[in-house]
């Protein structure tokens, strides 16, 4: 995966921004209140997170969506105020600050909806083609293509980058999800899934298949 | 409006073998997203400015999630000041 270090650099911020890090420097009433102000807006991107999502959490009540939004908003001023000097002034400040409140809502969401559930770690299904398909040209590309992958998968890969790919990619578990139950974190996570995946390219493309000539790439 | 069975095992194969080309990381993601959807919505070149970072967000379903939403929340509020 590339370094993104190029990216890094100081942007003199939007005057709101100023006025949100000024405010979040000062002492006193003046300190309080920016928290306070600060508060509302994790809060209502929180919610906005909530609400978009909510229909994957019909069993909820209203009033526990409305507490998962405000330990959102909680745990994400939190983060936004110990992170403050690093805020560098790359965009507003106030889309930094979303981000926390956004991710904190989604994590927590995701968890909530699996929150009891055995992770499936065998495939529930495998792809396969269309039935009609593979009598066409295509067709039979394609069902190549799957038996390949269905072999190197069981060939290629070890225990644990199967047990991920087929979790994650497969089975569709989310990340974060299964980073807590296998007690690791969601970026260790996702380059056992990137070096999975690259293992089968690799494969395909030894044997002579390329997934994006025939249509899997973008 | 159901996708095509074409379409679902597309995604799922698509899913399954991630992006081609290089991508960055989960932890690098969520550091850019905020300038990333920032550039997107005015109209620059994102993808030139940060390169991966599509490739990710198409390879890591939380992290795409996660960029529609702050896209769309950005939308949303534009131009509203909250200090």
């Amino acid at each position: 995966m590339p370094s993104q270090r190029q990216a890094h650099r100081d942007v003199a911020p939007d005057a709101e921004s100023r006025a949100w890090l000024a405010a979040l420097r000062s002492q006193g009433h003046a300190y309080d209140q920016a928290v306070a102000r600060l508060h509302e807006l994790l809060l209502r991107a929180a919610r906005f997170e909530v609400s978009r999502r909510r229909t994957t959490l019909r069993h909820l009540r209203g009033e526990d969506l409305d507490d998962l939004a405000l330990q959102s908003a909680d745990d994400a001023l939190a983060a936004v105020l110990a992170k403050l000097e690093q805020y560098r002034g790359a965009s507003r400040f106030t889309t930094w600050a979303y981000k926390f409140a956004l991710l904190e809502a989604a994590v927590k969401l995701r968890r909530l909806a699996w929150q009891g559930r055995e992770i499936p770690v065998e495939p529930e299904r495998w792809p396969s083609p269309p039935s009609e398909a593979s009598a066409t040209h295509d067709g039979a590309e394609t069902a190549e293509l799957l038996d390949a992958l269905r072999e190197a998968i069981q060939t290629e890969l070890t225990p644990h980058q199967r047990e991920v790919l087929v979790a994650i990619a497969l089975n569709g578990v989310p990340i974060d999800v299964l980073a807590e139950r296998l007690g690791t974190t969601r970026g260790a996570l996702y380059k056992t899934l990137h070096d999975a995946r690259k293992k089968l390219r690799t494969r395909l493309a030894a044997i002579g298949l390329d997934p994006i000539e025939q249509g899997q790439g973008r | 409006m159901s996708e095509s069975p074409e379409r679902i095992e597309e995604t799922r194969l698509r899913r399954l073998l991630g992006p081609a080309g290089p991508e960055l990381g989960c932890e690098e993601c969520l550091e850019h997203l905020d300038r990333y959807v920032e550039l997107e919505l005015g109209g620059s070149d994102a993808d030139a400015i940060l390169p991966g970072m599509r490739a990710h967000l198409e390879g890591c379903s939380a992290c795409g999630e996660e960029h529609e939403s702050l896209r769309a929340l950005v939308e949303r509020t534009k131009g509203k000041n909250f200090i």
